[in-house]
């Protein structure tokens, strides 16, 4: 038997006061993998997230989750989810496992051995009976997971996970989501954080203005949005000039890696068929221009936001 | 157990671990034998002014007065009524050996309730009822309940039964701690002791027509069915704030000040008839049956539980209308 996708979201609109906020978003999530949701700030991003989640009423539209409409079949739908909007809230003046109990309630087929199950998998044993109040961010983060986990959901929706974690919060939260889809669970993600994204996520949607842009698989997005070429010389003005005056190249503004901060010379970027590298290095030497480095960057995430959303900022 | 059951469960959960409840017996537990000891002066004062005499000659003698009166030609029927009344009071207190000028623990508990019903009542209740559904929102905890397979409207339900119960603690709760603390002063009898009521309010008038003797143990047990309608009214009301105004300490302001000029309206309205369909100026339902006249000419039992009645019931269509629909940001 083939199933379905995990998450079908058709035409969604919403409008707030006769403006239009969301403009027709549709996508697919499949099972078993996690999908990421990019969009700058005011995008609908989070309206959207939340249409998902039955907090917005859709103006129009379709959602449906594991194939039950979450419009007309609320109950059915919603069981098959688990989901953190936004920080993980929790009532700070009960314990962990008194939220977990209250949640449980709220649940079919949930007993204290499940309780105790998802304490497990995040790992909050130790801190489970304290107050709420006494945890640090990254202990209510996976208290709010523990949350989420608690009705064996199909479909995880997390809007921002990584929020307010440190570097070290982060890495341990994209091992644990790609842990979770390893045992398929499929995980529907939404990040500023372009790298998360890049790193965490099989498939992405990218939403700007109420409506998405672009769609697919990670990979393939990224071969769309093209490599550039980063020189370092001696000479900006003549290597300037020198690639004017080619047919088929184009100089481009990228910032510069943090990696690269200690290479001597000037940068510039450019984009053109990798065939005419060298004959480009010979001619800058022609001239006299020293190189100190020529290296060809593969396109990142950003890069192709950047060019999708016109350069808006995010987060 | 159901999935009401486990709704209404957590939320009483939720108000207990607050600790708002052992706000509300904190409270109690430093005001009540500060009104205690008020009374306790209060009746050392009257002993002092009476002097020495004894009570009962005292009272007999003005039984005999009453007689009198009554067996004098040309009395109003009304006024006949009413002193036969009176006398068979008096009666009983001779009779019973009981001094009707010192406090015991039943009427003090019977005053406290009565002058509590209009203002102090329901500021406990708005302790618990007052940020139901407001401190979700503050909290955020409100995307976790609505986003759980439940509908909005049983969530809300099971807040309102939360709500109900919590009151009816409440009200259980001061009558008893009343009834306790002044009892270990006053002494716990007088349960028995007969009291007056069957007052008719007509436009400017009490009528006395109807008026007959109850015990107080009745009386009491009247009372607290109006005050525990009275704060239920005064919670379904909070709660309704509490859904329409997302910030807890703006609810809270809200309903305050409504009750508060309430008490304040009552004193001055007399003359503005229409403010009688406010809901704080028909709280006072227990005044009707000590038989004290009402705020406006025109008030009385049925109409004060019909206004409430009225106004709870709006509050909970609003407030279902309003939370099964709204749009969570």
């Amino acid at each position: 038997m083939t199933l379905g996708p995990i998450l079908e979201v058709r035409d969604l609109k919403k409008s707030i006061k006769g403006k239009q906020i969301i403009k027709g978003v549709s996508f697919d999530v499949e099972r078993g993998e996690v999908f990421g949701f990019l969009g700058p700030n005011g995008s609908g991003m989070t309206t959207t997230i939340r249409m998902l989640v039955s907090l917005i009423r859709p103006t129009s539209g379709q959602i449906f989750i594991d194939g039950k409409d979450l419009l007309s079949n609320h109950k059915d739908a919603l069981s098959q989810i688990g989901c953190i909007v936004e920080n993980p809230e929790l009532y700070p003046y009960l314990s962990g496992y008194e939220n977990l109990n209250l949640f449980a309630g709220m649940l079919k087929d949930v007993d204290d051995s499940r309780i105790n199950e998802v304490v497990g998998i995040v790992g909050l044993e130790q801190r489970i009976h304290d107050r709420v109040k006494t945890y640090s961010l990254g202990m209510r983060q996976r208290l709010g997971i523990a949350q989420a986990l608690l009705g064996r959901p199909k479909l995880l929706i997390l809007d921002e996970p990584t929020n307010g974690l440190d570097p070290q919060g982060i890495k341990e939260m994209r091992v644990f989501i790609r842990n979770l889809a390893k045992n398929g669970i499929s995980v529907f993600v939404s990040s500023h954080l372009l790298a998360e994204i890049q790193l965490l996520c099989d498939r992405v949607a990218i939403i700007r203005s109420g409506e998405v842009i672009a769609v697919g698989n990670v990979e393939q997005l990224l071969l769309s949005a093209g490599g550039y070429t980063e020189w370092y010389t001696n000479n900006f003005d003549e290597t300037l000039a020198l690639f004017q005056s080619h047919d088929g190249i184009q100089i481009i503004d990228r910032e510069p890696d943090e990696e690269n901060q200690d290479i001597p010379g000037q940068r510039i970027c450019t984009i053109h068929s990798s065939i005419e590298t060298p004959n480009l290095i010979t001619s800058l030497t022609l001239k006299g221009v020293h190189i100190f480095a020529v290296q060809h960057k593969n396109p990142t995430l950003e890069d192709l936001f950047l060019r999708l959303t016109g350069g808006e900022q995010i987060g | 157990m159901g999935e009401m059951q486990l709704l209404i469960r957590n939320e009483m959960i939720k108000v207990w671990k607050k600790r708002r409840f052992f706000v509300i017996v904190g409270i109690l537990l430093v005001l009540i034998p500060i009104f205690v000891y008020a009374q306790m002066r209060i009746s050392a004062n009257v002993e002092r002014q009476l002097g020495d005499t004894d009570w009962k000659a005292k009272t007999q003698q003005e039984i005999l007065r009453y007689n009198e009166r009554l067996s004098s030609p040309g009395i109003l029927e009304e006024w006949k009524r009413t002193l036969q009344v009176q006398v068979q009071i008096l009666q009983y207190y001779v009779d019973n050996d009981v001094n009707p000028n010192e406090p015991n623990g039943v009427t003090f508990t019977r005053e406290f309730m009565r002058n509590a019903i209009g203002l102090f009542i329901p500021l406990m209740v708005l302790v618990i009822a007052s940020d139901l559904v407001s401190s979700e929102h503050a909290g955020g905890t409100i995307k976790l309940l609505l986003t759980r397979p439940t509908s909005r409207w049983k969530v809300l339900l099971s807040k309102y039964i939360a709500m109900m119960l919590y009151v009816s603690l409440i009200v259980a709760t001061i009558a008893f701690l009343c009834y306790a603390i002044s009892g270990a002063v006053f002494g716990y009898g007088g349960l028995q002791t007969p009291t007056l009521t069957g007052f008719q309010i007509t436009d400017n008038e009490v009528s006395f027509a109807n008026v007959h003797l109850i015990e107080h143990w009745l009386f009491i047990w009247m009372e607290l069915g109006l005050v525990w309608f009275s704060s239920l009214v005064v919670g379904a009301i909070a709660l309704m704030v509490s859904v329409l105004v997302r910030s807890t300490a703006a609810g809270m302001g809200i309903m305050l000040a409504t009750i508060i000029a309430g008490s304040i309206l009552a004193a001055m309205a007399s003359s503005w008839e229409s403010a009688k369909y406010f809901f704080m100026l028909n709280l006072d339902t227990v005044g009707y049956l000590a038989g004290s006249p009402p705020a406006i000419p025109g008030m009385d039992l049925a109409f004060s539980i019909t206004i409430l009645s009225i106004w709870a019931l709006a509050s909970i269509i609003v407030s279902f209308g309003v939370f099964t629909r709204q749009d969570i940001y």
